[in-house]
């Protein structure tokens, strides 16, 4: 059920800067990361998880492979699929600085379908953070489920039919993508509440009857 | 988090139906719809809807409202799936380690003076104990056993010392005085409010809405405002709804509505279940005893039975604080606390899992002032076990913050550092002028806010405060205020030349007026 990302080599991230990087005192304050696919296949791309290290706007752009575009020159074209997504709205102080964060496929401005690589451009504009980047950079395919706590859909809830109204229904046909968006989320609850048992105590903090203790553990 | 709406808000709702399924409201809730079954409204072709229908009209579905609406204020928002739950207590890493540290030394100092004393962590008490202390279990104050030897585990400032030194390994903390340095005590750049921020977030604080604390003085006609303000909180108990509670309070409560008030927006409601679960935390009380219980006897002796107001109340508060060491319920606020219970192991079995048991039960070891947070609270509850669940429910959605490492905006660390950005960036000749003498203002105001002010200001005042606290559910009050007080002692301030005469000149509170002090600093000062 839980997916897989995809096995990628995340390149460690290269700063950007003008002059001369050993003498030059200034920060960088733009870094790229570049993300390789495995090249045979070209990948559907679902979801990017990643954690946060004191980036505060991330770009990303994707190299997609067009089937109209085989045989020419250029075949992979360069897109910008999110542009300046903001990580931590107050770059200068802490607020979002560690935090976990995902971008879904139709969060991002264009189509991210046969992606054959991805690069994601870092921009830190305060100079008090010694370093930015990002971590635990992860890419899920498409057509299977992205989170670990998410069950799978069965196929025929995503295909609900609308439904068959008879003559005398007072407004019109509700909204079948509405409704299965409603049924989905009802059927996730549930599925839920069924897997998981109560987490309620018992009250009882001694072993047995017993409470007589050493001293305090340091682990 | 990046959660797109959708898929938060169902999170959301499954985390709170799985937390609310094992509680005695969800089995009252079973119990009445069956119970509903024989009335003649609910018939079987339209069951579910009859029987929505009958537990709104019987007040059931307000309760859930106020159950739910509770879950939202106390856990927080659902976090990003991938999230480890050591990121949802504290995100920051050094944080996180930090509050480990300190930890750390709170267990070795309780280790050693477990082992200079010789006295167990724990132990069964003899029958002939558990007797007499079940007779004087209404007067244990008059148990004047030696203390002597017992120290607080850690005082105020002791934590302060610690947070001055707190860094993040990832920013620049130069030596040289820079730009990037703040000028207080607090040296982490976490984001906190700025005026114009707090004048929207406390917007029923500004000067054309009417307030108890200022518009209920005896010189104001209480046509004007104070018997609208007792009658809409009059129909707020009536109504029985937390949100709407919630509210109310950020107008002040009236005296006489207080207490029921609080009740409803901490939605405790003093079941039989709840007085059995009391009984059960006296009943352990009385068998084993803890070394913590005499750390807490000797909280209370030196801080609330020496204090004029709260000395009459101090057997309530060993009947309270003794509970609360044994109550396991606690252990749940951990999971959106930074800081972990304390382990150990039952004698012999050291490292074997079976036996591994948190210390104290409720993981929470008493620092010296403690029991300042209870002792207000029995002005307004004097029936121990509801003033148990109310003193509970205040310290796992407030108090735990004010003792323990975290970014959280009402964590103790942010209000340090906004009381210190408010009074730097508003009375910046007066903060200069501390600075210059030695006289670092957060060194007068931390103890202050750790204890929420109380034992600071008189209790009229403090309960005006916390009414405030409860109504806008969070703790940053409590900086303002202190750099309210800064400023309106400014005058005298700007004369001291040493750190002794900066706290003489801010050592006596109790004749201050917090609402008018609030509502000057934050909407009528020029600056």
């Amino acid at each position: 059920m839980a997916t897989d990302p995809v096995p990628c080599t995340v390149r460690s991230p290269v700063t950007l800067q003008v002059g001369d990087v050993k003498t030059d005192l200034a920060r960088p304050g733009v870094s790229v990361i570049d993300v390789a696919l495995p090249s045979a296949q070209p990948l559907d791309l679902q979801e990017i998880i990643f954690k946060n290290s004191y980036t505060a706007f991330l770009t990303v752009r994707v190299q997609r492979r067009r089937p109209c575009d085989v045989g020419r020159d250029g075949a992979r074209k360069w897109v910008t699929c999110l542009w300046n997504h903001c990580l931590m709205p107050s770059p200068h102080t802490e607020a979002g600085s560690q935090d976990y964060f995902s971008l879904s496929r139709h969060q991002l401005l264009c189509d991210v379908d046969q992606v054959t690589a991805v690069r994601l451009i870092l921009r830190q504009p305060s100079p008090v953070w010694l370093h930015f980047t990002l971590e635990e950079l992860r890419l899920y395919p498409r057509g299977q489920q992205v989170s670990d706590c998410w069950v799978d859909f069965p196929s025929w809830l995503s295909h609900l039919a609308p439904q068959q109204q008879p003559e005398n229904l007072h407004g019109g046909v509700p909204d079948p993508e509405k409704v299965s968006t409603e049924v989905q989320q009802l059927w996730v609850l549930t599925e839920m509440i069924r897997a998981n048992q109560t987490a309620a105590r018992i009250g009882r903090f001694d072993v047995d009857g017993c409470y007589d203790i050493n001293l305090l553990s340091y682990t | 988090m990046m959660l797109e709406e959708d898929t938060g808000l169902s999170l959301a709702i499954a985390q709170i139906v799985q937390r609310l399924k094992g509680s005695s409201l969800h089995s009252q809730l079973e119990r009445q719809a069956r119970g509903s079954l024989h009335k003649p409204e609910i018939k079987l072709e339209s069951l579910k809807e009859d029987i929505k229908e009958f537990l709104k009209t019987s007040g059931w579905e307000k309760r859930l409202q106020n159950a739910v609406y509770s879950e939202l204020n106390v856990f927080p928002s659902p976090c990003h799936p991938a999230a480890p739950p050591e990121h949802i207590k504290e995100p920051l890493v050094y944080m996180r380690k930090a509050q480990g540290s300190w930890e750390k030394r709170i267990l070795k100092s309780l280790n050693s003076m477990c082992t200079e004393l010789s006295i167990p962590l724990a132990r069964k008490r003899p029958i002939g104990e558990q007797k007499e202390l079940l007779n004087k279990w209404n007067e244990m104050g008059t148990d004047e056993p030696d203390l002597t030897l017992f120290r607080p585990v850690y005082a105020p400032k002791d934590f302060l010392e610690v947070l001055m030194n707190l860094r993040n390994p990832n920013y620049e903390n130069g030596d040289q005085p820079s730009f990037r340095n703040h000028l207080g005590l607090i040296q982490v750049p976490l984001k906190v409010k700025d005026i114009p921020e707090l004048k929207d977030y406390f917007s029923e604080l500004g000067l054309n809405t009417g307030q108890l604390g200022i518009d209920d003085s005896t010189q104001v006609p209480p046509e004007l405002f104070e018997n609208e303000h007792v009658r809409v909180g009059q129909t707020v108990l009536t109504e029985q709804d937390s949100a709407a509670a919630q509210q109310y309070v950020r107008q002040g409560c009236p005296t006489a509505l207080r207490a029921e008030l609080w009740a409803l927006i901490l939605n405790i409601s003093n079941q039989p279940e709840d007085i059995l679960y009391y009984e059960q935390l006296k009943s352990n009380v009385i068998q084993h005893d803890l070394l913590v219980d005499s750390l807490i006897y000797k909280d209370v002796k030196l801080t609330a039975s020496n204090d004029d107001y709260y000395f009459v109340f101090e057997d309530y508060l060993y009947q309270v604080l003794l509970c609360f060491s044994r109550d396991t319920s606690v252990l749940e606020h951990f999971s959106y606390n930074s800081a972990t219970p304390p382990k150990s192991y039952i004698r012999g079995k050291l490292g074997m899992e079976e036996y591994a048991v948190f210390y104290p039960p409720n993981g929470v070891i008493p620092f010296h002032g403690f029991s300042m947070y209870v002792a207000p609270l029995c002005f307004l509850y004097h029936e121990p076990s509801k003033l148990y669940q109310i003193f509970r429910e205040m310290y796992v959605r407030f108090f735990f913050r004010l003792h323990s490492i975290s970014s959280h905006p009402s964590g103790i660390v942010s209000l340090c550092l906004l009381f210190e950005t408010l009074l730097q960036t508003h009375l910046p000749q007066l903060f200069y002028h501390l600075r210059e003498i030695g006289a670092q203002p957060l060194r007068i105001s931390f103890k202050w806010m750790v204890r929420a002010f109380s034992g600071y200001l008189a209790t009229d005042q403090l309960l005006l405060l916390w009414d405030r606290i409860l109504g806008y559910n969070s703790l940053e009050i409590l900086a303002v205020l202190a750099a309210a007080v800064f400023a309106f002692r400014a005058v005298n301030l700007m004369e001291v030349t040493s750190l002794a005469a900066a706290e003489a000149v801010l050592a006596d509170l109790s004749t201050l007026k917090v609402m008018p002090l609030l509502q000057i600093f934050l909407f009528a000062t020029v600056s």
